[in-house]
Parts: structure tokens; sequence; C-alpha cells
């Protein structure tokens, strides 16, 4: 079997035997906590797509995945479109604004790029806000079935939902560590202007990068308004998933894909558990901390800390 | 139906909110700007001296923009000391960009949620003796609650500039941003002048949290509103330009004012950051900056 | 029909505020067996908790009340609850926690519709009773069975949340023509808005200025200033606490008059505010949902607010507790009775009983339609009156906040005009 292909059997029976787990536990607390761990494993393995492979910070994660989500709301009201055509609809709305974004900000030093996507954050949640079809303020409601064609429960069904779009996001970013696409985005990351000299189409590269990740954020966010029912522009453009895409990234390692699902796996549980055992405004003091504390002390993230150890094992 | 008294008073009045956003935003122009330090926690520096301020004020009645004066050194020297903190584990290890970043986001939640948990959720405000009051000129009006700390704006950043231009030190910093280079030349130690210039910055904050919390009440999250705005500032200005940075806030001020007084509220925060997004689209060296690499 | 349930609902009241006089009835017996475990979520932290914090407080000083009383169904009672961040997305999960994992009994809401709206269908799947705190028409769209909601707005907020201001304008004299609106761009502050159009329209009035403005806003004076020029007769503000105190500091200093100023202003009714405006206060019109008046003192409530106060006190946060505690003991009043009523935790017995009789309560007696709204608004209109200074100790005295309108809560008289002279 070639890695490529070994990789996705994996992803696949990782995937099989996670649903056949937490049908054994069957209840719903585990499906609801599963999605969300899994849509921040979507999230941080997009985010890493820019940020690890080119070494742009998107600051708009927020953005992309309420674009995603208020995509569903939209064509759930108009045409009452079935949820995957939705979550697929959604990778495109975000993909394009990826590519707006990276057209509009791309040809500029990274950091700019990092605040154009701030503002983007401000100006969709501004628009929508002034929508009235999409709720506009007040929020929309989605109400969901009592189960889905061969689910019985909704919930199993929205978190196999992200469980696949979370995998597919995975094999989508270990394609693209071993493409060209991926060997073009470390020579920018490592010198862009370096890059460029050499012939590397860096605009474009970057580009089709902004858009992949973007689409991905808007996948992730798609199943939201299920998930809540209810969905407001603070809660949908919350800062939260910004930091926390981010957080779980530098967390679990840029350098790959593994990186930001062990941040994200780690960081997630981390906070699902401390919701509901610490349960107070400490529960974000953890994660900033933890933030600092990883990012001062190992700067490559836990896959940094396993690959330096792994390495001193070797040599003695 | 373009009543000019009532443009006049948005533009006034928007020109004094746009003091407020520059003494806000001239410390990052500062770090950001001249030192390359993407300090995101800045607004949230400022929030936590509007709250240190409000409790040091609260119950004495002590003014809060004299009171900002005191603790800006307070925090300057905090400030100086995170520098060091951020060259020896960031700038030294050359992985300022995504992990420096990361580092200042962790401390703005930090910062954020200890107020929480140390001022609780409610409001934290300070009476002030000038709190109603309202100067008239002609059919303009200046409410002091506004005016004054647009004025203690205004004086701290002449006397930055000054000092940026007569100084030794100051020159050094700005020879900083210009060119690191150079300052080896002058025989100045680059680490040294940028802490300075860092700690300047952070009390820079604390200036800025005595105008906020004369101009409005606040809460721990209450930076969240400014983190656009302030980028936007200092990237509109062009980064590292000072004064562009003090037209910039202004012209911010203004575009919001008068869009608010117009068109209605609803529309003011997008039509300030599609000028930034055009900006950047367009001139993205800014209004005022140089062409950057 | 109806007296003979007021008879038993007071009966039930009686024994609720005689704590310690059950002397010879058995019901102080010490409670026993497995506590009746109750699951909720609430904001403890983020953009809600200034009123998720004292809503939490009174929560548990109903808890220790009813369990010095001998519990629930002869069981004592314990509180389960998780901080929900102010946000949405966390609270499908904590409810599937409480439900799935804790297996409480008894499940009530966090507070206000973000966070009400997001547990609906885990307790709609699961059948439970859900009494919601401060909901606006949460249950419209879900059409759920067994909810009540502890909001006195009913379930006509678009139209009947404005028409006490309307109706005590109505008494001045010239009778006013024109309005302006401006408000915070949020479900509430929206509907409270649509209202007072509704009623400005009912009652012929014009509306000469209408804005709503978004939640970042800075300064107001553009707001203020623009309302000046327009000159209206009434102001009709529909804000939320930081806006609330940016519009009236705005008003003072633009010196913008008005014959009558306020509206669905929330922020005033919350103590850090009223300390933060003082006499600036004087004459505003606002809408509440409680005031300490001879005419609005029910049966526990004053024994509620001195126990409130003094747990408050220690904390240092919203000592009056005027605005969401006594809401928040009421919904476990609810609570309380409907599971009495049901004689069982049978989540479909509970459910119906929510819908059957009347539940008197501290903030009154309460009958909740089959959408789980009031069957009667009680949107109480206050006008603030001789303020001096600062201290907090004058808004725990009647007179202070008196009420307009509702007729039958009415106790002083409108002072016209604004500010106050």
């Amino acid at each position: 079997m070639s890695r490529p292909l070994r990789l996705n059997v994996g992803l696949a029976a990782a995937g099989v035997a996670l649903i056949l787990i937490l049908r054994l536990i069957d209840n719903d607390y585990a499906w609801y906590t599963g999605y969300v761990i899994l849509q921040y494993v979507l999230l941080a393995v997009a985010w890493n797509i820019l940020a690890g492979y080119s070494g742009y910070v998107n600051f708009g994660t927020a953005a992309f995945f309420a674009a995603g989500a208020y995509t569903t709301i939209l064509l759930t009201k108009a045409l009452n479109l079935d949820l995957l055509v939705c979550v697929l609809a959604a990778g495109l709305v975000s993909g394009a604004l990826g590519l707006g974004m990276g057209w509009l900000t791309l040809r500029l030093r990274g950091v700019y790029f990092s605040i154009a996507t701030l503002s983007l954050a401000v100006v969709l949640q501004t628009l929508v806000v002034n929508w009235p079809y999409a709720g506009g303020s007040s929020g929309a409601y989605t109400m969901r079935p009592q189960g889905y064609a061969v689910f019985g429960n909704y919930s199993e069904f929205l978190f196999v939902l992200m469980l696949v779009l979370a995998l597919g996001g995975i094999a989508v970013a270990a394609g693209i560590e071993r493409s060209r696409l991926g060997l073009g985005l470390a020579t920018i990351r490592d010198d862009e202007r370096a890059a460029a000299a050499a012939g590397v189409p860096t605009l474009r590269l970057k580009l089709i990068a902004t858009a992949i990740s973007g689409g991905m954020m808007g996948m992730a966010g798609a199943p939201l308004p299920y998930y809540a029912s209810y969905l407001n522009p603070e809660a949908a453009f919350s800062l939260t998933h910004t930091i926390n895409a981010m957080a779980m990234t530098l967390i679990g390692g840029t350098q790959g894909w593994v990186g930001p699902v062990i941040g994200a796996t780690l960081l997630s549980t981390l906070q699902q558990g401390a919701t509901v055992t610490i349960s107070s405004a400490g529960n974000l003091l953890i994660v900033g901390g933890v933030l600092i504390l990883f990012v001062m002390l190992a700067p490559k993230g836990i896959l940094g800390l396993i690959r330096a150890w792994r390495g001193r094992g070797d040599t003695a | 139906m373009l009543d000019p008294v009532l443009i006049a008073n948005a533009v006034v009045s928007g020109l004094l909110l746009g003091c407020l956003y520059a003494i806000a935003s001239m410390g990052l122009a500062v770090s950001f700007g001249m030192l390359d330090v993407v300090n995101i926690a800045h607004p949230a520096m400022m929030v936590l001296a509007s709250c240190v301020i409000a409790a040091l004020c609260a119950p004495t009645g002590f003014d809060p923009l004299l009171a900002a004066l005191l603790i800006a050194p307070v925090f300057g020297l905090l400030g100086a000391g995170l520098y060091r903190l951020y060259h020896l584990y960031f700038e030294r290890r050359g992985d300022e960009a995504m992990q420096g970043l990361a580092f200042f986001f962790g401390l703005m939640i930090v910062i954020e949620v200890s107020l929480v948990l140390v001022y609780g959720a409610d409001q934290r405000w300070v009476e002030t003796g000038y709190g109603g009051l309202s100067l008239g000129l002609g059919p303009v009006g200046l409410p002091l609650r506004m005016l004054l700390p647009a004025l203690m704006s205004l004086a701290c950043i002449a006397a930055l500039l000054l000092w940026l231009r007569r100084s030794f030190t100051g020159r050094a910093v700005a020879a900083v941003a210009q060119d690191r280079d150079a300052l080896r030349f002058l025989g100045a130690d680059p680490i040294r002048i940028k802490t300075v210039a860092f700690g300047l910055s952070v009390a820079l904050a604390a200036i800025a949290g005595g105008c906020l919390i004369v101009v409005q009440p606040v809460d721990a999250h209450s930076g969240h509103v400014f983190i656009g705005r302030v980028l936007a500032v200092v990237i509109l200005a062009g980064l590292g330009s000072l004064p562009g940075t003090l037209v910039a806030a202004l012209v911010f001020g203004v575009i919001e004012n008068v869009t608010a007084t117009l068109f209605g509220p609803a529309w003011s925060p997008a039509v300030a950051f599609s000028l930034l997004l055009a900006v950047l689209a367009l001139r993205p060296q800014g209004m005022f900056g140089r062409a950057h690499a | 029909m109806n007296g003979r349930m007021t008879r038993r609902g007071f009966g039930l009241l009686a024994t609720a505020a005689a704590v310690s006089a059950a002397a010879g009835r058995g019901v102080a017996q010490a409670p026993a067996g497995e506590p009746i475990r109750i699951g909720f979520s609430m904001p403890l932290s983020g953009a809600l908790a200034g009123n998720g914090r004292p809503a939490l407080l009174a929560q548990q000083v109903w808890a220790e009340d009813i369990n010095a009383r001998g519990g629930l169904l002869g069981r004592s009672v314990k509180l389960v609850f998780y901080d929900d961040q102010s946000n949405g997305a966390n609270v499908p999960g904590i409810y599937t926690k409480l439900l799935d994992v804790d297996k409480v009994d008894l499940v009530i809401s966090s507070y206000g519709t973000a966070l009400i709206a997001p547990a609906m269908p885990v307790i709609i799947r699961r059948g439970m009773a859900f009494v919601s705190l401060l909901g606006s028409s949460t249950n419209e769209m879900f059409k759920y069975g067994g909810t009540a909601n502890i909001s006195p707005v009913g379930r006509r907020m678009n139209v009947d949340f404005a028409k006490g201001f309307f109706e005590i304008a109505r008494g001045l004299n010239p009778t006013p023509a024109t309005l302006s609106i401006a408000g915070l761009d949020s479900d509430f502050s929206n509907r409270a808005m649509e209202s007072a159009r509704w009623q400005a329209r009912e009652h012929g009035i014009r509306v000469v200025y209408d804005r709503a403005y978004p939640p970042s806003t800075v300064d107001f004076s553009p707001i203020v200033r623009a309302i000046r020029s327009a000159a209206p007769d009434l102001v009709f503000f529909a804000s939320y606490p930081p806006d609330s105190v940016g519009l009236l500091k705005a008003a003072g200093e633009l010196k913008l008059t008005a014959k009558m100023l306020g509206g669905g202003m929330v922020g005033p009714q919350v103590t850090a505010i009223k300390a933060q405006l003082g006499a600036q206060l004087n004459n505003l019109v606002c809408w509440d949902v409680y005031a300490p008046e001879p005419t609005m003192t029910f049966p526990g409530t004053a024994a509620f607010l001195d126990r409130y106060r003094a747990a408050a006190e220690a904390k240092g946060a919203e000592t009056l507790g005027l605005y969401a505690p006594p809401l928040a003991y009421a919904q476990m009043q609810v609570l309380e009775q409907a599971v009495t009523r049901a004689g069982s935790l049978d989540q479909a017995a509970i459910g119906a009983a929510l819908h059957r009789e009347a539940f008197p309560t501290i903030i009154g007696e309460l009958r909740f339609d089959q959408t789980g709204e009031w069957v009667e608004e009680r949107n109480i209109y206050i006008q603030y009156q001789g303020v001096t200074g600062n201290d907090l100790a004058q808004f725990k005295q009647p007179g202070t906040q008196v009420i307009l309108y509702p007729p039958q809560y009415r106790s002083g008289q409108l002072r016209p005009g604004f500010p106050a002279a």
C-alpha cells in the first residue's frame, strides 16, 4: 500500500472505530462533545494550511466559519436545501471569500493580511446584522428534525457529518503537504522573496491555500445552525473561534497536520472538561496560560517536543 | 435635510472621539509600527489601566487623568520587563511572527479573565466633577467628558513627538524604526532602546486607559471594541508614522460620527473598516507611510 | 373556580413565606432520601454575567429556603449548574451532560433568549418540563408544550411592550404629537422599538427620528444630537446597560429636553448603573419588572430581598437585587409548585401543571398560556423621583421608583419633563 492510501485507510478506520465506541456509550453528551472537538480539529487543520505551510496568520477564522453557518441559514430558509448541500455550498462561499481576501491583501507583508482578515470579520458581521432576512441582530432559528436517513438520532448524524468533514480535512491537509503545492508553500514560508525569484508562482499558491483553508472553515461552520438551533451574529462571529483555532495549532505544532489535530483534541477536550468541572471564568484562563507557556517554552508545540525527545533517544 | 449645524457638531464630536482613538492607537503605533512587535494585547492593557484607575479613584475622588499620569511609569516598567521577556523568548529565536503574536493573544485572554476574576462582571466607572458639564462654542457643544481626555491625549502625543525629535534616546528610537544597523554605528544598544520604546508604548496604554474611563464606564471586555479600530488606525496611517496615526485616528472618528449622523449609526463600523480594506488594497503603505517591503 | 385556585395558591404561599412557623404541620421535617437535583447552565462569565451571577445567587437562596422548609416532595434539593460563559454554543453540551451524565431530575433554563434557545432541542427530545428565565418568545418557533417563561413582556412583545409608556404620555398636557426612537440593534431592543412604533401609530403620534445603533458604539452624541435637532415631544430609548449610560450621559451634556424621556432601557434596573447615574435618573420613565413600592409587595418579597441582599453584600455585586433576582426566585417557585401539584417527578405531569393553575410568587400571581408566556403581560413603567446623590439605600425605599403603569400597581403621579427641573 502506498503511503497516502495507507493514511486514508487509517483515517477511515479510526473514524469507524470512533463511531462504534461512541455508539457503545450511547449518550447524547458524547455526540455533542465529540462534535465540538471535531469542529475544532477541522478549524485548526484548516487554519494551519495557511499559517503552518505558508506562514500567513489568519485572524478571521470566525469570519469564514460564520460565513459557512450563515450560508446554511440562508439556504435552509430560502430553498429548504438539505444540510449536506448546504455544507458544500458553505465550502464554496467561504472558499470564494478566502480567494477574494487573498487577492486583496496577499501581495502585502504577512501582518497586513492578518489585520485585513480581522477587519473582514467586522465588515461581514455588520452586513449580517443589517440583513433582516438572515435574522439580523435578533438571530435565526433552525429547526432540526428528530433523525436523518439511517440515523435515528440527529445528534449522532451531526457528529458523523463533522467526523467525515474533519477526516476529509486531514486527508486534504496531508495531501497538500506531499504535493507540489505544499512544497511551494514551504518555500514561501522560508523566504518568500527568494521563492519568487526562483520562479515559484507565490501569489497563485497563496491564493489556492487561502481558498482551501477558508472553504474548510466554512464547512466547519455549516452544521452549526443545526447544532445550536439558534444562532445570532455575536455567537457566530465570536472571537473564541479565532483564538481557539490559533491556540490549538500553536500548542500542537505547525509543522504538519498532526500538530493541529493533537492540539485541537487536547485543548478542546480540556475546555469541554473544564466547562463542566471548574465552570467559571477560570476556564479561559487555562487556555490563555497554556498558550503563553507553550509558545515560550515549546515553540514547536507538542509535535516539536515529541520530535526532540525522539531525536534524543536516537542519539543516545 | 443637510443641517450644517448638525454636521459641524458631528465633525467636532468626531474629532474628540478621534483624539481618544489617537491616544489608544499611539502606543500601538510605537510597538507595532516602529518596533515591529504586534502587541494585540494593547487594548486589553488599556482596559486594565482603566480598571486600576477606577479602583484608585472611585473611593478617593482623585482625578482619573492625573491618576493615569501617576500609574503610567508603573505600566512603563512592566512593559519594559515584558519586552525583555518577548525578546528573550521570541525575537532572539526569530519566532516573533507567529509565536509572538500568539503570546500577546494569550496575554490578552489572561488580562481579561483576571479582570473578571478580580473585579467581577459589573461595569467600573469614576465620578468626575466635570462629568455632566459642557462647553458651548456657538451652536457647537463640547462635553468636558470628551474634551478633557482629548486635550490630555493631544498633550501626550505632542510630548511624545517632541521627545522623539529632541532627545538622544528619542532619536535612537526613531532610528530603530528606520534602520536597525544604523544604531550600532551610533553606539547605542538596540535592545535597550527597544526596551525603552516598548515600555513607553505600554505607558501610553495606561494614559489611554485614564482617558477611556473618563469617557465611558468599562468592563473586562471593553477592549474588544478597540482592537479592530486601533489596528485599523495604525495601518491606515502607515506603520510607524506617529503624526499620521493622529491624523488617521481623527479621520476614523469623524467618518464614524458623520456616518452615524447622516445615515444612521448601524453602518458606521462597516464604513470605517471598508476604508481600511480599500487602503490596504490600493495604497498598502498607508495614507502617510513610506513604502514598506 | 378562580377563587378556589387563588385560595389554594395563597395557602401554598403562606407555607412558603412561613419558613419557621411550620410547627404542627409537619412540613419542616428534615428532608429524607436522595436529593432532587436541579440542573441548569448560567452565564457566570462573559457579556451576560452581570445578570447571570445575581440570578444564580437568588436561586441558591431559594434552595436554602426550600431545604429549610422540608424540601421538595419530602426530598432535599441540590442545584447542579455550569457556567455557559454567555456563549450559546456551550449550552447544548451542558444540558446533555446534565441529563445523560449527571442524570439530574429537573432542569431550568439559563438567562436570556440566546442561552435558552440552544437548550430547547435537547429539552424537547427528553420531554423535560422547562421553566425559562427572560426569554423573548423563544418558544414561538419550537411550540413545545412543557415550558413556562418568566418574563413579564408576555407573548406579544412587539405590540404590548411600550403600551405603558404611551398610556402615561397620554396624560401629558398638551398631548404629545412627536416621538423619537433610538435603540440598540439586538433582539430585545428591536422588539421594544417595534412595539414603540406600533403604539405610536395607535396613538396618532408622528415618529420624527428612528434609528438603531450597533453594539460597538462608543460615542452616543451623534444620536442624541440628531434627536435634539428633531425636537420631539417624547423620546423612547431601547438600550442595554453600557449604552444606557452612554445615552443618558450624552443627553445630559447636550441638554436634550423632552416632555417625557425613557422607554425600554435595560440598565437603570441594575445596581451598578443606579449608583453611577444617581440624580441623573430623575424623571426618567423606564420599563421595569419590579419596584419596591407598597402597591407591589407580595407575600415573601420583602423576606426574599432581605435574604438576597445579605448574601449579595458579602459578594459585593448587584446588592439591590431588583431586576434579575426576584425573577430567578420566582422561576424556582413556579418549578416548585408545578412539581408539588404534579405530585411526582413525572415530566409530562409537571409540564401540564405549568399551564393549569396560577402560581403565587414573590413577583405576584403568574399564569402561563399554552406557549409558556404570561397570560397577562406586565410591563411596568416607573419614574425615578427625588433621587439625590449616589447613595444606594434610597433605591430600597418606596417613592424613589414610582410606578406609573399599569393602573393596578400605580403608586404616584407623573412628573412631566426631562430632565427634572
